[in-house]
């Protein structure tokens, strides 16, 4: 067994190995052929993404049309990405943070205004996305949504006959011991919050306390809080359901196709993880021109169909096939995306409550 | 000298690495986040929720202790004899062996057989008997605490073990003890120091661990070690969590004047 796994575990390694080899020497190596543009010779692009948030035919496609080169780096978190920016020892030119994340490098003043003519290709933004992206870029004047997604519940039809409409499944007895959570205090309050028709970024003591408490009576009907492994233990069938990001959903229906995603009618977080570009950026029209790429029909549908994040992109939402177009966990029903709202930051003292209940929550006892 | 000019290397590290770190904990820990000096971060021990989950620690890396005692002293005693044939080096190689792969690989892989679908639930059904719920309980925790620290209990044992001459045994043989009377009157006083030695090095790593608590325990069941953790990953309260780890600091302490006083000529360290 632990000669498999770690076995497993190599080949991934090195598979992950080369694959981010093949990214950041992308710059220049297909520029051979007389009609394409020779990369750099249009100047730099220097863009700062998530790891595996891109699909790496779509860097070389842009330097082979438009000439400039793409100097690519990846970050893991935003937490580990903010204090890069804000030291502005590298001066990047687009990045794709989260939103609770832009709102913060907007108030910062990180962040500098697009130029939107330099982005025709907005036209295909959808205007639910956009309007949502108000939440922390107020007068979208700061960035172009990406990709975006909902919290919602995975569970696997064979195991849940009830229908998986409401939160409330997750406080079902008939499941107990077969419940996955989050093992994070904000995305694990999100459930309690949006069934007592709260904020999901409420720090009113009351409501949490009472959140808090619903938490602590569903505990002994959980099998566990995790975080990464709540795919691999829907997939092998090890739990009826689970809190999930729907991000992850394609990819874990490709492995077991019992797999179904609902967003709950009470409503949820949902995220949006937007291009922006930094006040310090050096090439600030190439940044606008990787964005505008990005936006191309084709090339967002390529992208969506790397990365399954759902696309914003009108275009492209166009044409994805048909199937997919009723998975909840690529186009969430809008009239329940209307009862979802991004996280914001809860500051030092909303953090701490959190905290202390959360740790309440985990001490308590299980049975 | 020359001497000190070799161990210069080693003395940049422990100061980089070492003392500055644990002065920073210290400083954390005694200040908030003003800079201003407070007793706070370590009196927050005190709070219910913490005081419940160090005592859960205790209790948990006390088993986890005893139980590594237990199953190590007949083994280092059977790998002592061995030595005497000059058969234990493949022994102790195969002991070791595990240990060469990764930490979390190796507890992972027990949550793979203890899961409810798990390896030892599908033999056992297989064999016609009931499954057993282990993951996610305290028991699974103390499971894969012993797994992963017994190594750390035989090896200083070994070592006390194998020293100990074997005549002086037979001398305590020709005057008349009895096989028993040799083990606690002679063998068992004389690998104090590997005992006490081998209790530090699994009760310390035992009492903060929060990764077997979190793939064992499903988190579920709060350690110190995930109070700590969560202080310095989600509300990034650096003053509290090194606060906290102060308090563990004197178990760690206490477990430092133990080997200290007991194992005077280092005989039961383990390397």
């Amino acid at each position: 067994m632990k000669k498999v796994l770690s076995l497993t575990l190599t080949l991934a390694l090195s598979a992950s190995f080369l694959e981010g080899c093949g990214g950041s020497s992308a710059g220049g190596s297909e520029s051979g052929s007389a009609d394409k543009q020779e990369a750099g010779s249009n100047g730099v692009v220097k863009v700062f993404n998530w790891g595996e948030y891109i699909d790496e035919d779509v860097i070389d496609l842009f330097e082979e049309e438009t000439g400039i080169e793409v100097i690519y780096d990846m970050f893991d978190t935003n937490e580990e990405m903010y204090p890069i920016i804000e030291a502005g020892g590298v001066a990047y030119d687009a990045i794709c943070p989260s939103d609770y994340m832009i709102e913060k490098m907007i108030s910062n003043g990180l962040l500098q205004e697009i130029n939107f003519d330099n982005i025709p290709n907005m036209k295909y933004l959808s205007s639910t996305i956009m309007e949502g992206s108000k939440a922390f870029d107020p007068e979208n004047k700061y960035s172009v949504p990406y990709t975006y997604g909902t919290l919602g519940i995975v569970y696997n039809t064979t195991m849940v006959d009830d229908p998986v409409d409401s939160w409330n499944i997750l406080w079902n007895e008939k499941y107990a011991k077969d419940i996955l959570m989050y093992n994070s205090v904000r995305d694990a309050f999100v459930a309690p919050l949006r069934l007592l028709d709260a904020d999901i970024n409420c720090t009113d003591d009351a409501t949490l306390r009472q959140a808090a408490d619903m938490l602590i009576a569903e505990k002994p009907l959980v099998q566990s809080y995790v975080m990464d492994q709540i795919k691999d233990l829907m997939i092998s069938g090890s739990a009826a359901m689970a809190m999930c990001y729907s991000g992850e959903i394609l990819a874990m229906q490709e492995e077991n196709e019992d797999l179904a995603y609902a967003v709950p009618k009470e409503g949820s977080n949902f995220f949006i993880d937007s291009w922006v570009i930094p006040a310090n950026a050096e090439n600030k029209e190439n940044a606008e021109a990787w964005i505008n790429f990005l936006n191309r029909p084709d090339i967002a549908l390529k992208n969506f169909e790397y990365i399954t994040y759902s696309t914003p992109n009108t275009g492209a939402q166009e044409l994805i096939d048909e199937e997919l177009k009723s998975n909840p966990a690529v186009f969430p029903d809008e009239e329940i995306l209307s009862k979802c709202n991004i996280f914001h930051t809860l500051g030092t003292e909303g953090d701490a409550k959190l905290n202390d209940l959360w740790l309440e929550i985990k001490g308590a006892a299980v049975n | 000298m020359r001497k000190q000019l070799a161990a210069g290397p080693y003395l940049i590290w422990m100061i980089g690495f070492t003392v500055i770190p644990l002065i920073l904990i210290v400083y954390y820990g005694l200040t908030d986040t003003t800079g201003a000096f407070t007793l706070n971060n370590i009196m927050a021990i005190a709070e219910p929720q913490r005081m419940a989950a160090l005592i859960r620690s205790l209790q948990l890396s006390l088993i986890c202790t005893v139980i590594c005692l237990f199953l190590a002293y007949p083994l280092a005693m059977i790998l002592k004899n061995l030595s005497r044939g000059g058969k234990s080096g493949l022994m102790i190689f195969i002991f070791i062996l595990p240990m060469w792969m990764n930490f979390l690989l190796r507890t992972m892989a027990w949550q793979v057989i203890l899961s409810r679908n798990g390896l030892l639930n599908t033999f056992l059904n297989s064999i016609g008997l009931p499954s057993v719920n282990l993951i996610n309980t305290n028991a699974a925790i103390v499971f894969g605490m012993v797994y992963n620290y017994l190594p750390f209990m035989v090896l200083p044992l070994y070592n006390v073990l194998v020293k100990i001459s074997n005549d002086t045994i037979e001398a305590a043989h020709d005057l008349g003890a009895s096989w028993l009377q040799t083990f606690f009157r002679v063998i068992l006083p004389l690998s104090v120091p590997g005992i006490i030695s081998g209790i530090t090095m699994v009760f310390v790593p035992a009492l903060t661990t929060f990764v077997i608590s979190d793939i064992l325990g499903g988190g579920l069941i709060l350690l110190i070690g995930n109070v700590i953790e969560q202080e310095f990953t989600f509300t990034a309260n650096w003053h509290l969590g090194s606060g906290l780890s102060l308090i563990l600091m004197i178990f760690i302490l206490f477990s430092m004047f133990l080997i200290a006083k007991y194992d005077k000529e280092g005989n039961g360290t383990a390397f």
